[in-house]
């Protein structure tokens, strides 16, 4: 389990480990359970009255805007992780900093935008 | 063959791990909610103080019937709860709980891979939201989503600082570079950190998607049995994941206040307690607090947090700049 990507190796076998938690839990759950569908039971819940309309209902989702800005500042931020192990490095210094500066800077003036806009205000 | 052993041993510890370490958090927030509100919380199951209540609670759960809604789209909201859990599980690969290969793998991009996966628990709350067709489902699985975006790009930032400030991406690396004075350089980022963390958690404050008093137990609200169970499991042992990684990022992990050798407390020991020093924290906010407002929830993220984690951003490259 030697490189970058045999490391990985071990995770995949956690992610079995968690498939099978999972697996024998529901096992261990189906041998335990009584089962008799069916009935009131699989109607959906709503405060013990009959469900009005489906659930599947129509809403306003008044944040699509932080949708866009999370995934632009997202996007942004995933390119900080590889700089951040190398800016202060011998070699790299002042001139790196300044750039982080721009970088920082792009973010905080779109963000500002943001804000001035009043897209950041729930309405 | 000693290669098998290991790799089996170390799935093992993290297994138990997985499964004891959330139930002391659980059992935790049982008894120190109860005492902070003045009432005794569980005392019959096992006997002392209750302590094997949660056990019990577990019990119940395997027994209860496993019940789909009949509007449900029944596979996602079969599927949803491991969805959740799970990359919690995976998670705890990655956190080193002791210097010299106390970690389950050692990952170069640690600190990428450790807040890349998290992101994905919460997808299991979306599923379900969508999957239950039921409006107050709907409207928890839509909250959790805004609360997560609002919440993961602090959260990352924070992050970021400290890999700037250590240089490296690697946790274990992380921590052997951390010094005690970082508690002070790194304070906003790491109060930022821990904030975000909780409300990715959807923990109190930040339960505006489970809202109980509004929207019925939100995205879970159709669950029962043991799919309810691995959600809440997945919760505490968020909690869990919560903790160590602030401990590991902010909080200089398995490094104590003064020379171990001398004492002779090994990492482990430290790193276990700042974890539940944290939780304890983390219950003691859900008692403290009022839940906050969809629109309080924004306006903390965007005009409080991310401004705070740019400004940690700004300082660290300064003075990482100053000190190399």
């Amino acid at each position: 389990m030697d490189g970058f990507y045999g490391g990985y190796a071990l995770v995949g076998l956690v992610l079995l480990v968690g498939v099978s938690f999972v697996t024998v839990a529901f096992a261990a759950n189906r041998m335990l359970r009584p089962t008799v569908p069916g009935g009131d039971k699989a109607v959906t819940y709503e405060c013990g009255v009959d469900p009005v309309g489906e659930g599947w209902a129509q809403s306003h989702l008044r944040y699509y805007v932080f949708a866009y800005l999370y995934v632009v500042f997202a996007v942004d931020a995933i390119y900080l992780f590889p700089w951040a192990t190398i800016f202060a490095a011998p070699g790299f210094g002042a001139t790196t900093l300044v750039e982080m500066f721009v970088f920082l800077a792009f973010l905080s003036v779109g963000l500002l935008y943001a804000w001035r806009k009043g897209v950041l205000a729930w309405r | 063959m000693t290669d098998v052993l290991e790799v089996a041993l170390r799935l093992v510890l993290i297994l138990v791990a997985f499964l004891t370490l959330p139930l002391l958090v659980g059992q935790a927030e049982h008894k120190a909610m109860a005492h902070m509100q003045s009432r005794l919380g569980p005392m019959y199951a096992g006997g002392f103080h209750g302590w094997a209540q949660l056990v019990a609670d577990g019990v119940k759960f395997a027994q209860k019937e496993d019940l789909v809604p009949a509007a449900a789209d029944r596979t996602v909201f079969k599927l949803a709860p491991a969805v959740g859990l799970i990359p919690y599980l995976v998670v705890l690969v990655a956190i080193p709980v002791a210097p010299g290969g106390g970690v389950a793998q050692e990952l170069d991009a640690g600190i990428f891979f450790v807040i890349a996966v998290m992101g994905i628990g919460v997808l299991g709350s979306l599923m379900a939201g969508w999957a239950s067709a039921n409006k107050y489902s709907l409207l928890g699985g839509l909250r959790s989503a805004a609360q997560l975006m609002a919440y993961e790009l602090p959260f990352l930032l924070a992050a970021a600082s400290v890999a700037m400030a250590a240089g490296t991406l690697s946790l274990s690396g992380i921590v052997e570079a951390w010094e005690p004075w970082w508690l002070l350089w790194q304070l906003p980022g790491g109060v930022v950190f821990f904030i975000a963390g909780l409300a990715e958690l959807q923990r109190p404050p930040f339960d505006m998607p489970v809202a109980d008093s509004e929207i019925i137990f939100g995205a879970y609200t159709e669950y029962t049995g043991l799919r309810f169970a691995l959600f809440l499991l997945a919760e505490y042992v968020g909690i869990v994941v919560l903790a160590a990684l602030t401990t590991v990022l902010f909080l200089g992990g398995w490094k104590g206040p003064f020379d171990t050798a001398l004492w002779g407390a090994p990492g482990v020991v430290w790193t276990l307690l700042k974890v539940f020093a944290l939780s304890f924290v983390v219950i003691w906010l859900r008692v403290s607090y009022p839940r906050l407002r969809e629109d309080q929830l924004q306006r903390l993220a965007w005009q409080g947090l991310v401004p705070v984690a740019l400004a940690q951003l700004a300082l660290t490259g300064v003075v990482a700049v100053a000190i190399s």
